[in-house]
């Protein structure tokens, strides 16, 4: 058995018993979780496709939108539970709750996908920061919306059934649902990037108008990788709802400037177009996140902004990608200068 | 012999600005055409018209007989039609190998081969076609720390990876020391002939272009100047002038 054998049997051993090691912190793990989901889905387009969208949080808050309508729509009227104002009495059994868990999540994760796709046939004419901008508008927008929505309950949210069984074990089910949803990412874009898929992501970015010279179908990578991207984010929204409860549209679903930037940051700090990149970003941003938020409560944003400005000025590449341009053996690249400065003498 | 390219009366301005007026010209299968003409005579602008990067204001451009003018370009590329960039265009953040199997011909591919990986044939093809070029030592190089010239020519090697019927190159020996270039007509000639693959070469080198080209058309001031063999346009007093500045 190789290194590398051991190596991923340790981390998976460590996943499955870091909530049971440190019980006060399984939230806190579960959310390091969902940052991980957030930071790898945003740079399959982000680090591998060069389209660096500032709108993926629109698929977290529809994918808790979702899922919750749906887990209302299997028993009761959605518009009705939703305007009841603690009017009605609506219990759920545990039957109930975990039949609109699974189906919940599941819609959740497809229709984003549907909806990426529809965005995407838009937005994709746009390039570069424009993208950026485009995206982001359909985030706020999405986010109005919703809001105004009564159906769903407007400005108020939705508030989901309870976790039925004791409220540790919830917590547990949570971090393992973020952790399986995480892992499968991992595997999943891991197998991606080494298929022609990835190939022509990776084309597109260092150069999407040779791309489209060379005949590759360029419209339709970018609309799949956005929708493989949306689907595990809107399965992370629709496991959020669960997990946070009761949730509002402006602040917890389409919570543009905080998660939505987030994600952006986790994979600058990390190196984005790595696979571990993204992993290595969230992990940092959410211990440094809670570390200022505890410590230097105040002067937190100005902490994350400094943090921003250091990476983005001496860490371009991000922590991952620092340590490969470093030692770029360890990842089977070689760059011998002398090789390339001999060229043409040959 | 049967044309592969037929250009017709095409006209494309930009804005006051006449870049091809009423050019006409035909690209024989199998062969290597030449086109030449002094800075700004139009040449780029007519390679962006046939593959379709901006749209003709008059005229018809025929691909095997397809009307292509208003295709946008890569469904022109996935009928066969390939150029190169004068500025070249590499992936310059992959390795050589994986610049090459990107370039495996998509109009051969269903949408869910994309999701397999490329065997040992497709590596082996990268590999000989690297080493066609004369760069298989730096295969495993970021293709962007590469120089120019050795972009150059793995720009081209990328190009016969996709297995074109005709190819567009724009100032394929520019850049490349002059030491080079002797190889590089060699391999140009050879993909013609071993690939059958038609070649249609806009050049300034014309000890190269000469060498190569069957057939040639001069442009100038954004209209065709002269056609010919090589020795014709060479002894053709219009073109000489042209390229002296009399015109």
């Amino acid at each position: 058995m190789s290194k590398k054998f051991y190596l991923y049997s340790v981390l998976i051993a460590f996943i499955v018993v870091a909530p049971f090691v440190f019980p006060d912190f399984k939230t806190q793990l579960a959310t390091v979780w969902l940052m991980i989901i957030v930071a790898l889905t945003w740079d399959m387009t982000g680090g591998q496709m060069g389209y660096n969208s500032l709108g993926n949080i629109t698929f977290y808050g529809t994918g808790m939108y979702v899922a919750a309508v749906v887990t209302i729509a299997l028993v009761y009227d959605v518009g009705e539970y939703n305007n009841a104002f603690g009017g009605g009495i609506y219990a759920f059994t545990s039957q109930q709750y975990f039949l609109g868990l699974i189906l919940g999540t599941v819609a959740a994760g497809l229709f984003c996908s549907l909806i990426a796709v529809i965005i995407g046939f838009i937005t994709f004419g746009l390039r570069g920061p424009y993208f950026a901008i485009g995206t982001l508008g359909v985030a706020i927008a999405a986010g109005e919306l919703v809001s105004n929505w009564d159906w769903v309950g407007g400005g108020q949210g939705i508030a989901l059934p309870v976790f039925p069984g004791d409220y540790d074990v919830g917590k547990v089910m949570f971090y393992f649902l973020f952790a399986g949803t995480g892992v499968i990412l991992f595997v999943f874009a891991k197998w991606l990037y080494s298929t022609r898929f990835g190939a022509a992501i990776n084309a597109i970015r260092d150069d999407e108008e040779k791309a489209e010279a060379m005949g590759i179908h360029t419209l339709q990578y970018k609309l799949a990788a956005w929708a493989i991207a949306a689907f595990f984010v809107g399965v992370a929204g629709a496991i959020s709802a669960f997990q946070l409860i009761h949730f509002e549209p402006l602040e917890t679903a389409y919570q543009t400037i905080n998660l939505g930037i987030f994600m952006v940051v986790c994979v600058l700090l990390g190196g984005a177009g790595t696979l571990w990149g993204p992993v290595v970003g969230a992990i940092l941003f959410h211990v440094f996140k809670e570390v200022t938020w505890n410590y230097l409560l105040g002067w937190q944003w100005v902490a994350l902004g400094a943090l921003i400005v250091v990476t983005v000025v001496y860490f371009q590449g991000g922590v991952v990608g620092w340590v490969m341009d470093k030692y770029p053996h360890w990842f089977g690249l070689s760059r011998v200068a002398e090789d390339v400065a001999e060229d043409e003498q040959s | 012999m049967t044309s592969i390219l037929d250009v017709t009366n095409v006209s494309k301005s930009y804005g006051g600005v006449a870049a091809n007026t009423d050019i006409s010209l035909s690209v024989k299968k199998g062969a290597i055409t030449g086109l030449i003409g002094p800075n700004g005579s139009g040449k780029t602008t007519l390679f962006n018209s046939i593959v379709g990067y901006h749209p003709i204001d008059s005229g018809s451009i025929r691909f095997e007989g397809l009307e292509i003018s208003k295709m946008p370009v890569q469904k022109i590329a996935r009928l066969g039609l390939l150029r190169t960039f004068q500025q070249t265009r590499i992936y310059g953040q992959m390795n050589g190998i994986d610049n090459m199997l990107i370039s495996l011909p998509h109009r051969k591919m269903r949408f869910v081969d994309a999701f397999s990986r490329n065997g040992s044939e497709e590596h082996e093809r990268a590999e000989s076609l690297l080493e066609f070029v004369g760069l298989y030592e730096k295969r495993f190089l970021r293709a962007g720390s590469l120089s120019f010239g050795q972009q150059k020519l793995l720009e081209f090697a990328m190009a016969l990876m996709n297995e074109p019927t005709g190819l567009l190159l724009d100032e394929p020996t520019a850049g490349i020391n002059p030491t080079l270039i002797n190889g590089l007509i060699d391999r140009l000639r050879r993909a013609n002939e071993e690939f059958g693959i038609t070649l249609f070469v806009i050049e300034h080198n014309m000890r190269v272009i000469m060498n190569m080209a069957e057939h040639i058309y001069c442009l100038a001031h954004g209209q065709l100047l002269a056609e010919g063999t090589p020795s014709e346009i060479q002894n053709d007093q219009r073109v000489i002038d042209a390229y002296l500045g009399a015109h």
